[in-house]
């Protein structure tokens, strides 16, 4: 609700309307033709990349290169489309799945690998990679494979028909991948809360101490961490590539990997919460492209939209968190005034 | 030849200043014993800032002043979140960079393709004049002569005074400076506003001197290695001159290759300065005992007064 208020004065700011603006930013684009379906195809990358956020954060590893494994996941899957497109749909598009997966997984191992060997603080090295896959993705597909019938844009041809993503209903943009994101939050949650992996996930978090003395191997988690966030993220990039894009170009993420950490962190580091948060900050960029559309605002809209969210929950979390604690406080200092003598000072 | 070195060396000090003078402020910050991961965000704040400023103003010296007003300013947004709401500081950080680059967009969107007057160069009758040395030495702008200045001002405060002894007994043990009766959260909130106030004069140097235009997202990632400078320094403020200097070096270097068309594609070469980054942090970390000696204790952990 806050950040509505604050989105809408900020609407106002620029000098539009504050209600149409509003309208236009969160209620018109779900009541568009198909509009649902492409909530769904937005929601879908956030959901993947934030499970595995979730998860990771969830033992206090900040996996901040979802952008990049994102990213290597796409170039992996669609370099095999592009490589033999002439295979059955049937025996490429697994193949590609497990590509995109692969590609994402040793992107994160990277960071993995830096973190466990060389103790290197993995917020950074996951986002120094980001930048590299970026530059990587545009050698690619300005270089080696640019097509050759493609006017000289940097893109990729596009993918063939046996290299795109099933199509769920007729008509619409919805492809499996949101199915995928479905069950991967699913799994995503059981694991979390009825399996051993999950419990050492959570402790390694909330009590890294406790992990250690109870024989947690803190190097596999955080192997196990960023492994399952990159292959996340890379069936993500993956899904993107050969679902809604269906070619590589140097714009396949609209900054999925940073806004799936807000998702996460909306979602509670909650699996399902993930799923939820995910459907809303995809309607923020399906809002901020008609926002961009009827009322010429920049498409940055959604960045200050997806800002001012995290901005309030954590203020939020920290009210709750606090009001608690306060009156505990409170209570005890209430009893110390009567009970103890004052020149003793309370520490 | 002399032209030509003079050059490389005068392109080097404008790319590495901006990373020095956020290092520096973060390097405070962290000294604090806060982990603010909003240096990127700062950035690119106090770049819009200081350039609608100047732009405004007509001057560009003014421009500065108001870059590192809007990156304090910025930078309250994470103090109330992380020290006043007890916010983790990982994501309070991270709030900052997003909310930073979402912002700043916003506001930069009138000003993309404009060009304004570059901040004025010293030019000391005589001195500037000398070669090599005189361009060098006294031809600069003052942001690169309040970049060492900060960092030596830095390194004596840390090192000499009450502040600095105060200021790192809140980073190294929160509790024990609250028992002596400082107020911890204060501190904070001043370090975390020199931080963003260094932050955002980094990033009115990128608009108004390194470039002379707004673009967006244009620190491409410069926050973030003036955080990894802070780790590469081990916090001591004199090596901060040395790291922002070795990646000034190496991404001048790369603009230098694609100059002389070299047959690398430029991508490649553009990645440079962020492998570098990957690459010194893990020589620097590999070793652990260091890190744990030379880290502010309580960075990073949020403190609440409890009594």
């Amino acid at each position: 609700m806050l950040t509505i208020i604050v989105t809408g004065l900020l609407f106002l700011m620029f000098g539009k309307p504050l209600l149409q603006s509003l309208d236009v930013f969160l209620i018109q684009p779900l009541t568009n033709d198909n509009g649902l379906a492409e909530l769904g195809v937005k929601a879908a990358p956030l959901i993947l990349i934030g499970v595995g956020i979730a998860l990771a954060s969830r033992a206090n590893i900040w996996n901040i290169g979802a952008e990049g494994q994102y990213i290597v996941g796409a170039i992996c899957g669609g370099g095999l489309a592009l490589a033999m497109p002439n295979t059955p749909a049937l025996v490429l598009y697994p193949m590609m799945l497990v590509a995109g997966v692969l590609g994402g997984m040793a992107y994160g191992g990277i960071v993995a690998l830096l973190r466990v060997q060389f103790n290197a603080n993995e917020i950074l090295t996951s986002l120094m990679l980001n930048y590299v896959a970026q530059l990587l993705l545009i050698y690619l597909v300005s270089g080696p494979w640019r097509d050759p019938k493609g006017f000289g844009f940097p893109q990729t041809a596009i993918f063939s028909p046996n290299a795109a993503a099933p199509v769920l209903v007729e008509g619409t943009r919805l492809h499996l991948g949101v199915v995928f994101a479905l069950v991967v939050a699913v799994i995503g949650w059981l694991v979390l809360s009825h399996t051993i992996l999950g419990f050492q996930l959570r402790v390694q978090g909330s009590a890294p101490r406790a992990a250690r003395f109870a024989g947690f191997s803190d190097k596999k988690l955080v192997w196990l961490a960023m492994l399952v966030s990159g292959g996340l993220a890379g069936l993500a990039g993956l899904f993107e590539v050969s679902g809604p894009i269906g070619q590589l170009t140097t714009t396949i993420s609209p900054g999925y990997g940073y806004t799936a950490i807000i998702v996460a962190f909306l979602g509670r580091l909650h699996p399902l919460g993930v799923v939820l948060a995910g459907l809303l900050l995809a309607l923020s960029y399906l809002g901020g492209e008609s926002a961009q559309i009827e009322l010429a605002l920049p498409s940055a809209v959604t960045g200050i939209f997806q800002g001012v969210l995290l901005f309030f929950l954590l203020a939020c979390d920290a009210l709750i968190l606090y009001r608690i604690r306060g009156a505990d406080v409170g209570r005890f200092a209430g009893l110390k005034a009567r009970f103890v003598s004052p020149k003793v000072a309370p520490l | 030849m002399i032209v030509l070195l003079t050059n490389i060396m005068l392109s080097v000090i404008v790319t590495s200043t901006p990373l020095l003078l956020a290092a520096t402020g973060e390097l405070v910050v962290e000294k604090a014993g806060v982990l603010n991961l909003g240096v990127e965000g700062m950035m690119l704040v106090g770049a819009i800032c200081g350039f609608a400023v100047a732009l405004k103003t007509g001057s560009p010296t003014i421009g500065v002043l108001g870059g590192m007003i809007g990156g304090a300013l910025f930078s309250l947004l994470f103090s109330v979140l992380a020290l006043s709401f007890l916010a983790a500081q990982v994501p309070a950080g991270l709030v900052l960079t997003i909310f930073g680059s979402g912002l700043s967009a916003l506001i930069g969107a009138a000003y993309v393709g404009i060009s304004i007057e570059r901040l004025p160069h010293l030019a000391i009758p005589g001195l500037s004049d000398i070669p090599i040395i005189g361009p060098i030495l006294f031809g600069e702008d003052i942001l690169v002569y309040i970049s060492f200045v900060a960092v030596v001002g830095v390194s004596l405060v840390l090192r000499y005074t009450h502040v600095g002894l105060v200021l790192r007994a809140v980073g190294d043990s929160a509790d024990a400076g609250h028992a002596l009766g400082y107020d911890v959260i204060g501190i904070r909130y001043l370090a975390t506003l020199f931080g963003g106030a260094m932050a955002g004069l980094a990033g009115a140097y990128m608009s108004l001197a390194y470039n002379t235009s707004w673009s967006e997202n244009m620190t491409a990632g410069r926050g973030w290695i003036a955080l990894a400078l802070v780790v590469f320094s081990t916090w001591r403020p004199f090596w901060l001159i040395a790291g922002a200097y070795l990646f000034g070096s190496i991404m001048y270097m790369s603009f230098f290759l694609q100059g002389f068309g070299i047959a690398i594609p430029s991508q490649f070469v553009s990645a440079l300065p962020y492998i570098a980054t990957v690459v010194v942090l893990v020589i620097i970390s590999s070793n652990k005992a260091r890190i744990r000696m030379s880290a502010p204790a309580c960075l990073g952990k949020p403190f609440h007064a409890t009594s």
